[in-house]
């Protein structure tokens, strides 16, 4: 450490004696360190107007108009996409009244077979009922036919116990009176 | 010297770094002579070169690292011209930018161990700022004629008082291109000089870790002063083009 100490203060003594401790006094260096600044500072300059500066500038210039270009790429495929779904919505629309119209449709035409069928199977029961109901009505003058039949068989019988002529036509007569009354 | 003969493990050279040493040889430094300031502006150059020039090489829309930091600094610098002095200033900018560069390089290139910093001789920053405080001086008188004199006539001040202003003014305008350059050399110098002198104590056993400590705090303190001077020095510059395009407050 001591001799490294040593031997920069001992290169340094030479230029300490005459600037004092700071050699940025050292007036004799100034003429370098300007010369060489302008140097530097030209070189750099010549650097960067000619290569540095329209190079970053450009990029930066075609990043500009890239980020652009994109941008209005984007807004075009939102708008396409847009329309998109738009249309897409229409079809739903269309699709969904279209689907309307043929439910109704079958809906008619169903109600239309149904209300066939309801006549249909209407006209059968009445007709039914018709046929039953002659019947009935034929049973119930069957049934008193009898009865009078019957009746005046069982009043001739009668009189016959009783010992009497009967005659046929009275015995019906008062059969049929008394049917009535 | 003393503290050597008085057998002290203390030896304070914190000055050395900065002294101007022929590169070959051991002569006397003349205007042309290659010294470590030549090294040292030329590595800046290399930097420069390396960083705006090779980096930048891919013209990539997507950019590399170095491509994203190149970009980076040039848009930093053009936003600083562009808002300070307005569109019409962005004529400077290229001008700008080179001081700008040149700063930044040699301020961190001499923040490398047993680097020499140029930008912390007042030689150097005094050129600078010279530079600067006469491109903007003369532009001043060429852009807006006599009229250029209206930066030192405070219109919006009591007329009584404007003559004292106007002195002050002046006084101030002159004293521009002193304090633009002894800021930076004295912040690069000051900087350098402390961790120098934190490291001659890292010598003495039981002081050395906190020496150590207080290096490694100031420079990190130091890459942030920097870039802050290089950035103090060009936001000043665009302020005084500011000055001489639109020279009515």
């Amino acid at each position: 450490m001591a001799t490294t100490t040593h031997d920069a203060a001992g290169a340094a003594a030479g230029h300490a004696a005459e600037s004092a401790g700071m050699p940025q006094l050292d007036f004799a260096s100034f003429p370098n360190q300007i010369f060489w600044l302008v140097v530097t500072l030209v070189a750099i300059y010549w650097v960067l107007s000619r290569i540095a500066l329209p190079r970053i500038g450009g990029v930066l210039a075609d990043r500009q108009s890239a980020i652009t270009g994109d941008l209005t790429a984007a807004e075009e495929f939102k708008l396409r996409a847009k329309e998109a779904e738009a249309a897409y919505e229409r079809a739903l629309v269309e699709a969904r009244s279209d689907a309307q119209k043929i439910v109704g449709q079958a809906r008619a035409e169903i109600q239309k077979d149904l209300d066939a069928a309801t006549a249909h199977a209407d006209a059968e029961i009445a007709a039914r009922a018709s046929e039953s109901e002659r019947r009935i009505g034929e049973i119930r003058a069957g049934a008193m036919e009898a009865v009078v039949a019957v009746a005046r068989e069982a009043a001739a019988d009668i009189v016959a116990a009783m010992g009497g002529k009967a005659d046929a036509k009275a015995v019906a007569k008062a059969v049929d009176a008394r049917l009535k009354g | 010297m003393a503290t050597e003969e008085a057998g002290s493990a203390l030896s304070f050279h914190p000055m050395d770094q900065f002294i101007v040493k022929p590169l070959f040889g051991d002569g006397p430094i003349n205007w042309y002579t290659p010294t470590n300031v030549t090294l040292w502006m030329a590595l800046a150059v290399v930097g420069i070169y390396l960083l705006l020039v090779v980096g930048t090489r891919g013209r990539a829309v997507i950019p590399t690292r170095m491509q994203s930091i190149a970009e980076l600094a040039y848009g930093f610098v053009h936003k600083m011209v562009e808002d300070v002095t307005g569109k019409d200033g962005l004529r400077y900018f290229p001008y700008i930018f080179t001081l700008f560069m040149f700063i930044v390089f040699a301020n961190f290139l001499g923040l490398l161990p047993r680097a020499f910093t140029p930008t912390s001789h007042i030689a150097v920053t005094a050129v600078l700022a010279m530079a600067v405080f006469l491109t903007v001086t003369i532009l001043g008188f060429v852009k807006n004629g006599a009229a250029f004199l209206g930066l030192f006539w405070v219109s919006s001040a009591p007329l009584a008082l404007r003559p004292v202003l106007a002195l002050i003014e002046l006084i101030s305008y002159f004293v521009r291109p002193v304090s633009h350059s002894i800021r930076l050399a004295g912040n690069m110098m000051a900087g350098h000089a402390v961790i120098k002198v934190f490291a001659g104590f890292a010598a003495v056993a039981v002081i050395s870790p906190l020496s150590i400590v207080a290096i490694t705090a100031m420079y990190g303190l130091e890459i942030l002063v920097s870039f802050i001077q290089a950035y103090v020095f060009t936001i000043l510059t665009c302020v005084y083009l500011k000055d001489a395009l639109h020279p009515h407050h």
